[in-house]
């Protein structure tokens, strides 16, 4: 609608409501458009655009161990993705994925030292307990501004990040330096008991079937629950939440927690499952990526587990191009090119853009 | 014959999904007032901004006192003298009259000497009867003097094409009759006005000629003298409309609804409600009549508990719900069909069995922490095959219905609720004439069940055919209370501008 009082070169007149097909459509020409971005790119500084891709393929997937380091890749970014989901169904933003994730590994990090002599049944369940609390307490401090007093979460959030990642920091550094560990910023060794089982000779470990599972859950709690019902009343419409009688604060902070809680779980795996110890910048940015992973599928939880393995194997052929001399900054280029083309094709789906090709501005 | 001031010709303009303009013609001669009649949806604000530049015809040509135009901007049409004046204003509130008007001009010409340009507006307004004052800012103005001022910077600009739309849905009886008075004055200078309306009285008031749109289409055009009620409404509608629905006496019972000093605030903390004392009783449409923004919204909300009491008492079946919460309330038998459909009645991106279950989702569609979705399923369908909806995909988002069988859907919801008490806010607000009518047919039969109905309207001929009572609201308060069988629609405007009721109250 052109009601506004200026007019500018584009503007954008509401569609009707999108196809089932476009759903699909969408996020697959979001791919291939961001594939087409990141070729030109490389065509440019003089690369052979298919012959990158096809290592990066063959090193994502073409080889049994690529393949398990996709999927081990990818088990942060599937819980990290349907934490931050449970968030963005709501329309709460939160950024601080990757603060949950590192304060889950603090929570989880804390319980593994605490019980080093304890049998796994006992050590794993707690460190679980322990990632998912700090994970999700850490994700009610911004949570609490933002439901009674309406401070925008996005930048609370993110700002969170920074003090979780220094506060892992001061403790690698410090009071949890392992002394036998020639001055690096790691923790000692965690206890067979505090390492998730992993499948056969490969790196695959249990935070895959928890991941899946979680995404299960969430899905029928979205969608089939009374809690995700008003998740999903919240976040469409606000007024209608309220006209219903939800209370929206208590919500947002239950929410947050949930979602915080998820997050910290990614951390927890990530440790006992791949690096056994807690060290200093043990996640490459899994909370950020996972924003992207979560866009992707629309929100969509078991959409996720498969995002979540793109996403693990763009990282992993990213490695394999590198030896080829192309900069793994490809691999960001490339997530980055998905985002925006995801979001723009939500725009495409929505509206309808029309060029204007006058310049008026009226004031009328 | 003279030279027309506008000639349209097939004008054609398509949304996604609905042929807004289908090959319209339309002309106006210097001195006429041209009424555009249609239903809602019928594409009348389709084509007038098409007019004033703001949309792009897909197909047409338009010419201005016989020159062919084709407007790039809205700049464009005002330069060749198309003035409108929109459904909603275009001013800036922190702003004078003074400014306001010159605001569109001013970009054009050096900076303006501000004592001449409210000297020139004072003229301008004194020579057409359109009072207000320039040195005013925007907000302290009611609904009416912005009107005038948005007349008055067409005018300004030097409009002799002037178009309102829909100029009356926001004035008091007396307010229309002194707006048809200055424009009829205007049309005697030379200018050519277009009044869009829906209200087939008004064009019998005022129009020299008028155009008949139906469905996108212009179905005729007629003179003054081959106008007749009847003919426009079948025109307008096209098939033959009956005027009255047969209201049956109803046996009032006890008190349901009863209100005692009630004060509450608006968005901006202000003062909105200031001392409402009324009851509704079973089986009564209690109409609430006043000018839009006296506090309406306002007493919608308090009632069903989305807006703070400040002082004063709410009885509902003799339990005090004030400030209760609006879950409580839901729970106590108050339904709520809410001003705003679309973000507050219903959510829009969700299908329709969601938005049937968003008032008993807790209780009747639950089962443990686990929705019912069969039930909410066999429901939904009950629901749109009794109150006749056309729905072809209950999953689909329910923003796809039109605005009929959105209404009709909220209405299904929270009559199905079985309410004491129903608070309906223009409840029939953007509706065509057939879905009006059936809006108005749920409401009666609810009455006829004993539920005690409050309805909210800014529709006086509604609020008539409707309620046993009227109260009227102005200012924050009931200003007085009337019968609708001894109403008179003067007094009622009085009491709309705030005079005092005279005389004794007939209860
Ligand atoms: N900007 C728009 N985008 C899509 N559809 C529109 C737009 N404006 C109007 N329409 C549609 O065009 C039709 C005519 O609308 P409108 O001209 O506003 O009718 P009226 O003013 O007679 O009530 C309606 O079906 C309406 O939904
Ligand atoms: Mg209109």
């Amino acid at each position: 609608m052109t009601t506004d009082n200026t007019r500018s070169l584009i503007s954008l007149e509401k569609k009707l409501s999108p196809s089932p097909v476009m759903n699909i459509l969408v996020p697959v020409i979001s791919v291939f458009l961001a594939l087409l971005t990141g070729a030109i790119f490389l065509a440019l500084t003089g690369k052979d655009p298919i012959q990158v891709y096809s290592v990066m393929f063959n090193g994502a997937f073409g080889t049994k161990y690529g393949l398990t380091e996709s999927i081990v890749k990818a088990i942060p970014l599937l819980l990290a993705g349907l934490g931050l989901a449970v968030a963005f169904r709501m329309q709460l933003w939160n950024i601080g994925g990757e603060g949950q994730i590192y304060m889950g590994a603090f929570g989880a990090t804390w319980l593994a030292l605490l019980l080093p002599d304890q049998p796994a049944w006992v050590v794993l369940p707690a460190m679980m307990l322990a990632g998912a609390a700090a994970g999700g307490l850490w994700a009610v401090i911004p949570a609490i501004p933002r439901a009674y007093l309406g401070v925008n979460e996005i930048i609370t959030t993110l700002m969170l990040n920074y003090v979780a990642i220094l506060w892992v920091d001061y403790l690698v550094y410090g009071p949890w330096k392992d002394p036998a560990g020639y001055n690096f910023p790691i923790t000692p060794s965690f206890s067979e008991s505090a390492i998730l089982p992993t499948f056969g000779d490969t790196r695959i470990h249990a935070g895959l079937l928890i991941g899946i599972v979680l995404a299960i859950i969430i899905y029928l709690i979205i969608f089939r629950t009374k809690f995700g019902y008003e998740i999903r009343v919240i976040g469409e419409s606000p007024g209608a939440a309220r006209y219903a009688g939800m209370n929206i604060s208590r919500k947002i902070i239950v929410v947050m927690l949930i979602s915080g809680a998820v997050c910290g779980l990614a951390g927890m795996a990530e440790l006992s499952g791949v690096t056994h110890r807690l060290q200093q910048g043990f996640s490459p940015g899994y909370g950020y990526t996972a924003i992207i992973v979560a866009w992707l599928t629309r929100l969509n939880p078991l959409g996720i587990i498969i995002a979540a393995l793109l996403f693990g194997g763009m990282q992993v052929g990213g490695f394999a191009v590198q030896m080829n001399g192309v900069p793994a900054a490809v691999v960001s280029m490339l997530q980055g090119g998905l985002l925006f083309f995801v979001l723009g094709g939500e725009i495409l789906m929505r509206y309808r853009v029309s060029i204007n090709s006058c310049r008026g501005d009226d004031k009328a | 014959m003279q030279e027309l001031l506008l000639k349209m010709k097939q004008i054609t303009k398509k949304f996604p999904g609905v042929l807004a303009n289908d090959n319209i013609k339309l002309s106006v001669k210097p001195g006429e007032i041209h009424m555009l009649l249609g239903e809602n949806g019928s594409g009348k604000s389709t084509l007038m901004n098409i007019l004033a530049g703001l949309y792009k015809p897909d197909i047409g040509e338009m010419y201005i006192k016989g020159s062919k135009v084709n407007f790039k901007s809205p700049r464009d049409a005002i330069n060749a003298g198309v003035g409108m004046v929109h459904q909603h204003f275009k001013l800036v509130d922190n702003f004078t009259v003074a400014e306001n008007i010159i605001l569109g001009s001013a970009g054009t010409k050096l900076k303006l000497n501000a004592a001449q340009a409210e000297q020139d507006i004072k003229l301008l307004a004194s020579k057409y009867g359109l009072a207000v004052d320039p040195a005013a800012k925007i907000w302290q103005l009611s609904v009416g003097e912005k009107q005038r001022v948005e007349i008055l910077k067409a005018l300004y600009k030097g409009s002799d094409l002037l178009i309102l739309d829909e100029p009356t849905a926001v004035l008091t009886p007396q307010e229309t009759r002194e707006l048809f008075q200055n424009l009829r004055q205007m049309a005697q200078d030379g200018r050519g006005i277009v009044v869009i309306t829906h209200k087939l009285q008004e064009v019998m008031d005022i129009a020299d000629r008028v155009t008949v749109l139906r469905a996108g289409k212009a179905v005729a055009t007629l003179n003054r003298d081959e106008i007749t009620e009847k003919d426009l409404a079948w025109l307008m509608v096209g098939r033959d409309v009956v005027f009255q629905q047969q209201k049956f006496a109803s046996q009032f019972g006890v008190k349901v609804l009863e209100l005692n000093e009630v004060q509450a605030m608006n968005d901006n903390s202000r003062p909105a409600l200031q001392g409402v004392t009324m009851d509704v009783k079973e089986g009564e449409i209690f109409g609430i009549a006043g000018v839009a923004g006296n506090g309406q919204r306002e007493l919608a909300e308090v009632i069903t508990g989305m807006r703070t009491c400040s002082s004063g008492s709410i009885y509902l079946d003799n339990k005090k719900i004030t400030n209760l919460s609006p879950q409580k309330i839901i729970r106590q038998g108050v339904s709520h069909v809410p001003e705003d459909r679309m973000g507050t009645g219903l959510i829009p991106k969700l299908g329709s069995v969601d938005n049937i279950m968003l008032k008993g989702y807790r209780n009747s569609y639950a089962r443990g922490p686990f929705l019912d979705y069969k039930k909410a399923s066999a429901d939904t369908d009950k629901l749109v095959s009794d109150f006749n909806i056309k729905l072809y995909d209950p999953s689909a988002p329910v923003s796809l219905l039109s605005g009929g069988n959105l209404q009709k859907l909220l209405l299904a919801r929270e009559m199905s609720l079985k309410p004491l008490l129903l608070v309906a806010v223009y409840p029939v607000r953007g509706l065509d004439v057939g879905a009006t009518e059936t809006v108005h047919r749920l409401l009666l039969e609810q009455r006829a069940r004993g539920t005690a109905i409050l309805l909210i309207s800014e529709d006086l001929d509604e609020i008539f055919k409707l309620s046993d009572r009227v109260g009227v609201i102005f200012e924050g308060q009931i200003n007085g209370i009337i019968n609708t069988e001894h109403a008179d629609l003067e007094e009622i405007g009085l009491l709309m501008m705030g005079a005092k009721q005279t005389g004794d109250m007939p209860q």
